[in-house]
């Protein structure tokens, strides 16, 4: 048996889902509050197919807050999340999702591929467990972040960037069409951030669609195709060259002046 | 020295079964609870139930179990509700909202007590706190032959079938939503996102805590289900680092303190030549800090004792440097 909202369309689509089909992610007229507060105002934006796509803003402007409205972790006050052309709640099989780093308790009694094996449960189900063929799957995921070495070790002895690459695995364990990653790239070593790279570049090449949160404007061009720009509205959107401009990262971020690398990277 | 046989079975075994059955199911739904940092909830579920058990009594007008229960339940559910909701409207964290809540339920219980018992009903505030483990008699045993005898077990006290059957429940439901549990507890964000309901499981675990803290409490009072359902787990945590070892692991020493407290507590004094003994739910309630004490000391990895061991073996291998020794 499978978790709830699967429905038997949702079953064929990996293979199926083309390029001239619905977008990856569309989103109409999107808003969520906190306590009132408007957190996102009347967000609209349809993902490009193919490419990878950074969400670009400061602290507050609503970037986590877009990913779990995306995926139905928190309220919507109005507005219309789809994924290839459906309501998210049928397309669960075809999502992966990377939290925040710091969203879990590291001091959990599981080992990393425990965390990794968890990315198989939607496909696993009720009352089954986790067969040998979900945990050489889950093994496979590590081997591809380089961490099939700890895969018994518990996941509070790893590093900041060790951890990140198993959250990462479980995203690939997912084996999704439609990725989003809360800040990926946030405080890890050199190693985890190429690490990282290597397999959001292999996901692309796979015509996988990877949504990441990033707080790092210097390196938004040279990791991302695509970007959002956002400050609880949509300040712009489209390829990387032409919307990582010094005027329009200003507008974003509330007119403070922008970091030189970024400025001169765009000029 | 030794009881005879016969106030053996009679006396001692009866509370021993449900001692042991009432700490094996709090450690197990323990687990989940010290897993999700909401240790507290074990306080504010087994306080906050008062006030539906004497609401449960006095509709029924029985000591009948399933009317407390399902009063009980009640009371659980109305204090995980308004918990939640004292936590919003109030913007305070979880545990001042639990603070508040089961306190308040507590109070309107004892005065609900008090005024039953001016009535003349028989309902005494200190049994909930200590329980009456003393008071559990199974009549039916004559000797070790005689428990071969199936009608014997039939005429097993009520306390201890009801344990029985809640403990079977919470086996039963770990075991079919283990995965669920453990993904819940850990990463409830994404547990949502695959399909699987984190509030629902949630709402679950208190409710499973609220029906073992109902089963337990008759027996063994309060204070005891409140350490039960903490002191084994958080001493199994320190001695393993994975979770179905943690859990197995906590039920087991969850017994042990059961058998440890409740063997100090009955023949505890007798040894020393006294001839009272102790509450019983009092000792197995210390011999659970116990052993919560020595994992703290001695467990291997996260024990005091354990670190300092690891530091040594580090510090003697070839080619340690000291970070004393290192420049900066």
């Amino acid at each position: 048996m499978q978790y709830l909202w699967r429905t038997p369309g949702s079953r064929t689509a990996p293979e199926e889902a083309s390029p001239i089909g619905p977008p990856p992610l569309e989103i109409r007229g999107l808003t969520v509050a906190y306590h009132r507060r408007p957190v996102l105002w009347n967000v609209d934006y349809a993902a490009p197919s193919g490419g990878l796509i950074a969400v670009v803003g400061p602290n507050g402007a609503g970037k986590s807050t877009l990913i779990k409205a995306c995926l139905g972790l928190v309220p919507i006050v109005s507005g219309t999340v789809e994924v290839f052309g459906r309501p998210i709640a049928r397309q669960r099989r075809l999502i992966g999702y990377v939290p925040q780093r710091e969203s879990v308790d590291w001091d959990f009694p599981v080992s990393a591929l425990d965390v990794v094996a968890m990315g198989r449960y939607g496909k696993i189900g009720w009352f089954r467990p986790v067969t040998r063929a979900h945990k050489e799957a889950a093994l496979h995921a590590l081997e591809r972040v380089g961490m099939a070495d700890f895969a018994k070790r518990q996941i509070g002895q790893l590093s900041g960037g060790q951890q990140q690459r198993v959250f990462l695995a479980r995203a690939l364990a997912q084996e999704a069409q439609l990725y989003f990653m809360d800040e990926p790239f946030a405080g890890v070593d050199a190693a985890t951030e190429r690490a990282v790279l290597q397999v959001l570049r292999d996901l692309d090449a796979a015509g996988r669609t990877v949504i990441c949160v990033h707080h790092d404007l210097q390196t938004v061009s040279d990791y991302f195709d695509h970007a959002l720009l956002l400050n609880t509205r949509v300040v712009a959107q489209g390829p990387v060259g032409r919307v990582m401009t010094p005027d329009l990262l200003s507008r974003t971020y509330g007119g403070r002046p922008m970091p030189a690398p970024a400025a001169a990277e765009a000029s | 020295m030794m009881p005879d046989v016969q106030e053996f079975l009679q006396i001692d075994a009866p509370a021993l079964l449900a001692a042991v059955l009432a700490c094996a199911a709090c450690a197990l739904v323990g687990n989940f609870l010290v897993l999700r940092r909401q240790g507290m909830m074990g306080d504010a579920v087994s306080h906050a139930i008062l006030p539906g058990i004497v609401g449960g009594f006095l509709v029924a007008g029985t000591r009948e179990t399933l009317p407390m229960m399902l009063g009980a339940l009640a009371a659980a559910a109305l204090a995980g509700l308004l918990i939640e909701a004292v936590r919003r409207l109030g913007r305070l964290e979880s545990g001042a909202a639990m603070g508040v809540v089961f306190t308040v339920m507590f109070a309107a219980g004892v005065v609900m007590i008090e005024q039953a018992s001016a009535g003349g009903v028989d309902l005494d505030a200190d049994c909930v706190l200590y329980g009456q483990l003393e008071t559990i008699l199974w009549l039916a045993p004559k000797g070790w032959a005689s428990l071969t005898d199936p009608a014997v077990w039939a005429a097993l006290p009520r306390e201890v079938l009801t344990l029985a059957a809640v403990f079977a429940l919470c086996v039963a439901l770990v075991g079919l939503f283990y995965k669920e549990l453990k993904i819940t507890t850990f990463d409830p964000a994404l547990a949502s996102t695959l399909g699987i309901p984190a509030g629902l499981f949630h709402y679950g675990v208190v409710l499973l805590v609220a029906a073992t803290a109902i089963a337990a409490f008759e027996a063994v009072g309060s204070i005891l289900v409140i350490a039960m359902l903490i002191a084994p787990p958080a001493a199994a945590r320190l001695l393993t680092d994975r979770l179905a070892a943690q859990i197995l692991l906590s039920v087991a020493l969850g017994v042990l303190a059961a058998l440890a407290g409740y063997g100090a507590a009955a023949f505890g004094p007798m040894l020393l030549g006294a001839s009272h003994s102790l509450n019983a739910a009092g000792m197995i309630a210390v011999a659970s800090g116990l052993i919560l004490a020595l994992a703290v000391l001695f467990g291997p990895r996260h024990g005091l004792l354990g670190r300092r061991r690891a530091v040594g073996r580090l510090r003697n291998a070839p080619g340690f440097i000291a970070p004393e020794a290192q420049k900066p």
